[in-house]
Formats: structure tokens, sequence, C-alpha cells
């Protein structure tokens, strides 16, 4: 195991993340070090066992399909960074 | 006694009797916050006109005859519990200018009985940390020592219980984060069995392993304060529909008899001496009430901090992926729209939370999900299934919260891997989504509060309740104050 300079910018590429020099070769050495604990996994025999996803075991959960009252437009747009009308404002997409 | 000493029940008492008012009791407890705040830095946020305002209401409640356990009693929240109207900001700066539209169900529930918000409390930011150090809001101090770390995640909600700024507060638990800042704080911290309490308005960090619960002052609160916040909620469709049981009603029925299971794979050589002294009184206290003691094995202990932080990571990079700067929160001026969330995440998060997204990400991320989730996954159904074998021969498991007590701010913010193993103890209950509970049972020989833990079946928060108010009638240690 050894996590490089390029596999934190391709990681950070996928998280959207920018990370400066500096915390590139931080995380570089901090990753390979917690990745490289969590390699101890390997040695466990996890052949036939089911995986767990959720503590306790549920089915789906119904409810009635009927129709309640929601927040509303200006309630919903109110932490709205930028708004244009009744809509979240971004910058532009398509050139 | 000072108003801001006392426990839910003793003030409910006054309040009920007509000693004290709500008023009375909540401006006491803003006035001890603004004299003790600069030391402690427990609040991200005080809601004082509100608090008032809430504290003349509940007055009339209590006028009409309407004196709930809860009713007038100031309390305070962590920061990752939406309140609607109130900037919420979970430890970080991405959410700096968010006020919630909504209020979360624990929250509500704990309002609709009469109790008064005193305000917000500081935590690790999006609840990622062990220390408090990780806030974007200032570090929080531990008020038995100041140079020392509360704990986290919920170290402003230990804090301020041990300050004595809240009559009990609310955090939450992924990994430890009530038991290890309420070990560190010498408070009485539960984190109940997963899908008990709605988390419903609680800022997502690790969807399958968070769980709301009470930091208080004594055993009787934190059932209190259960009754209040269990129970199943529609808009969580996660939390259980069973029947929430009186949990007052039973805590005095005593642990003759009980079952009391001790993990060898946590009495390890590594364990702080006066963690192990305090451990070796409590099980003679236990023994002299009519416990029975069981040695048990949970064979997959080892493992469990690797899953965690593979499991909490993974969880934690899908849930903050929200955080875009599109609908709420920081947004970073840019040209583009990709620009623009890179630019508002990699502005709005801090260091631990970056890092905590970097590794989720890369385990999930192509090639590596069969090797690191999967295979944590896997794991995890191996560490629940120790607990359900050892809870076939016991009713509770006791072990200590934290192999150390609280240490130095600082000592361990450059080394994540050091911080992450602090939580040890704490970790595999989360896994296995059951309940445990935190109780002061000791000092360090510098006066640091120690913990002990005792861990229960699923749904069976009755029985860890009814063994930490056994403890706590035997003991003192409860009682003690932090001199703040």
């Amino acid at each position: 195991m050894s996590i490089t300079v390029a596999d934190v910018e391709h990681v950070a590429r996928l998280a959207r993340l920018e990370l400066s020099p500096t915390e590139k070769e931080l995380f570089a050495g901090q990753m390979d070090a917690i990745l490289g604990y969590v390699e101890k996994l390997k040695g466990l025999d996890t052949d036939g066992i089911v995986p767990t996803s959720h503590a306790v075991p549920m089915e789906n959960s119904f409810r009635e399909d009927s129709t309640c009252s929601s927040i509303g437009l200006e309630k919903a747009l109110a932490n709205a960074p930028d708004r244009a009308g009744s809509f979240f404002a971004v910058p532009k997409v398509i050139e | 006694m000072n108003i801001f000493d006392m426990t839910i029940h003793e003030l409910h008492t006054a309040l009920k009797g007509k000693q004290i008012s709500s008023v009375e009791a909540t401006s006491a407890m803003l006035k001890r916050i603004e004299a003790v705040e600069p030391n402690v830095g427990s609040f991200i946020t005080v809601t004082s006109e509100q608090a008032l305002a809430a504290a003349e209401q509940a007055d009339q409640l209590i006028a009409q005859g309407e004196c709930d356990l809860l009713t007038g009693i100031p309390l305070a929240i962590k920061d990752i519990f939406l309140t609607k109207g109130v900037r919420t900001t979970c430890g970080s700066r991405i959410l700096h200018n968010f006020i919630p539209p909504y209020s979360a169900t624990s929250w509500e529930k704990l309002r609709d009985r009469g109790a008064v918000l005193l305000g917000k409390l500081n935590q690790d930011e999006f609840a990622m940390g062990s220390s408090n150090e990780s806030s974007a809001y200032g570090i929080t101090r531990n008020p038995w020592d100041t140079t020392c770390i509360p704990g986290g995640s919920s170290g402003g909600s230990a804090a301020a219980v041990a300050a004595r700024q809240a009559i009990a507060t609310l955090g939450t638990d992924t990994g430890g984060s009530i038991r290890q800042p309420a070990s560190h704080c010498g408070c009485v911290g539960l984190k109940p069995t997963y899908g008990r309490v709605s988390r419903y308005g609680v800022i997502a960090y690790a969807s399958s392993l968070d769980q709301v619960g009470p930091l208080t002052r004594d055993v009787a609160d934190c059932a209190v304060m259960l009754g209040a916040l269990a129970g199943h909620d529609p808009k969580d469709s996660t939390s259980v529909d069973t029947p929430v049981p009186d949990y007052s009603a039973t805590l005095s029925q005593g642990v003759k008899g009980l079952r009391i299971g001790l993990p060898k794979e946590y009495f390890i050589d590594g364990l702080d001496p006066d963690v192990q002294k305090a451990m070796d009184a409590a099980i003679d206290t236990y023994r002299r009430l009519g416990a029975e003691f069981v040695d048990i094995s949970l064979p997959h202990t080892d493992y469990a901090v690797a899953t965690y932080y593979l499991i909490a990571t993974a969880e934690a990079s899908s849930n903050l992926a929200r955080y875009d700067g599109v609908r709420f929160g920081h947004r970073a001026e840019a040209d583009g729209l990709l620009e623009m969330y890179t630019k508002s995440r990699s502005e709005g998060f801090g260091s631990e939370v970056k890092r905590r997204i970097m590794l989720g990400t890369y385990a999930l991320s192509s090639g590596y999900y069969d090797a690191y989730y999967l295979k944590a996954q896997k794991v995890r159904t191996m560490i629940m299934n120790d607990f359900i074998k050892a809870f076939a021969s016991v009713d509770v498991i006791l072990t200590p919260v934290a192999p150390t007590p609280a240490f130095k701010i600082g000592e361990k913010i450059n080394d994540p891997l050091q911080m992450y193993l602090s939580d040890i103890f704490t970790i595999p209950v989360n896994l296995a989504g059951t309940c445990a509970m935190s109780l002061p049972a000791g000092f360090s020989a510098s006066g640091l509060p120690i913990g002990l833990q005792l861990i229960g079946k699923p749904f069976d928060e009755e029985s860890i309740l009814r063994a930490g108010y056994a403890f706590e009638q035997a003991t003192d240690w409860h009682t003690r104050k932090a001199a703040i």
C-alpha cells in the first residue's frame, strides 16, 4: 500500500475538492497510514459472510399514500446563495 | 443550592412547587453561561431572547397546573440538530449562514414537553472527531482541566453539562461521540439502540451508525430524557415502531442476579492504570450489589476501528456530497459550475472533514469497493455476531469507555490514526447497532474523570439504565463538580 500524490489528486477530483500542494503531501502520508492500518481486515476470512448495511433488520417501510403540506417555495429558497425568480441560480453551465 | 447545579428532577420539583420560576432558572443558566463560557467554549450560539420567551410560556403552563417533567427545564443541544429559525452550523464553515426551515424531531419532542432551548453547542465539524478540535468555531475545553480536550464529537454537549451551563444536553453518537465526551467530562451519556430515536433533522454523518442521545448529570435524568426522545417517527423510516417503556419506573429494581459480561478484549495491557483501577473498583461495587460476573469474548474487537473508518467515511463521502453551494450554505465566487462546487467545498470544509471525504471516496471508488467497503460490511456482520453470542449468556456488558482519561489539547491533532484509535471501546457498539451508556466511575491521579461503559442488548436500554442507577446509588462520583 502506497498512496501517491497522483492518487490523492485523482480522489480529490472525484470528491470535488481542491487541495493545496501541502495538503496533497499531508493527505498522501496520512491516507497511506490509515489505509495501511485497515489492511488488517484482509487477514480475516469473510467467505460466506453476509454483509451488513444496516444494524436493525428491516423490510420496506410503508406509509399511506396521502398528500401532506410541503414547506413552500419561499422557505425552500430562503437559504439560496443566489436565486432567479422561483429558481436556484448557478453560474452558466453551457457555453 | 445553585439553580445551575440542579438535575432535571430537582429543578422539576422546585418548578412544580413554585419555589423557582422557569424564567428565574433560565436567567440563572444564561448568567452562568456568560460567566464560564470564556474558559470553556461549549456554545456556538446562545439563544437568550428565545430562551426567556420560552421560559415565560413554560411559567404560564405551570401556573395552569401543567408541569411535565421537562416543562421549563433549560437545555442546550448540539449544533447538528436543525432548529427552525436558529442558525445551525454543524461546526462547519460551509453552514456558517444556514437557517433551517424546520426542526429535528428529537428537539421538537423536548420542546413540545415544555423544555427551554438555551442555545446550540459546539462540536467537531460534521461530528467528525474525538476532541472537539475540528470545530470551525473554536475549541472547547474540558471543565475539569482546561488544558485538556472535552472529548468529541459532542464535546460541547458534555462540557456544558460538566460546567453547569445547561441542566442537560443532546448529542449524537456515531462511533462514541456521546459516550467518550461524557466519560472525559464526568457526566452520564447514553447512545440508544439504532432506530430507538428519530434521526429526522439531524445533519447526517454516517447514516447507518448515527444515533441521538442525552447527556445528563445522573442516570435518573437520562431515563427522563430517553423517555421523551424515544419512539417511532414517520419522518424517519429507520426509526423502529416498538413500544417505549417507562424507563424511570424500573430504575430502582437493583442488580441482584444481573449477569454482567467482562470482555477480555477490552481489558488490555495498554489500558491506563487509573482506568484499570476504576474498572476494578466498579466490578467490586457491582459484586457487592449482587451482580454476577461472566468472562466473555468479543473476538473481533480489534477489527472494529478499521471497519468503522471504512464504513463511516464511505457514508460520509456520500452524505456530504450535498454541500455543493447550490441550494444552501457557503458558495464561493466562481466562473463555472464545476469550479463553484469545488471551490465552495474546499473553502467550506475543514481538514478532518476533507480527510474523511477523501478516505470514503477512495474506499468506494472503482476497483476498491470490494476490497474495502464490502469487506468492512462483512466484518461488521462478524462484530455484530460477537455481541449476539455474548448476550446469550449475559444481560449487560461492562467495559471502560476510553483507554485513557482526556488527553491534552493538540496532543493528537497531527496524528489522525492515533486519534481514531482512542475510540476503540465505543465503536463496536455503533457497528452492532446496540445501546450503551457512559457513567462517572472515578478520577485519574491528576483529577480527570473516568467513565464506565455499560452495553445492553438491542432495545434493552432499561437494563443498562437500571444497572447504572444501582451503581450511582452506591457511589458518589456523579455528584463531584468541576471547579470552574
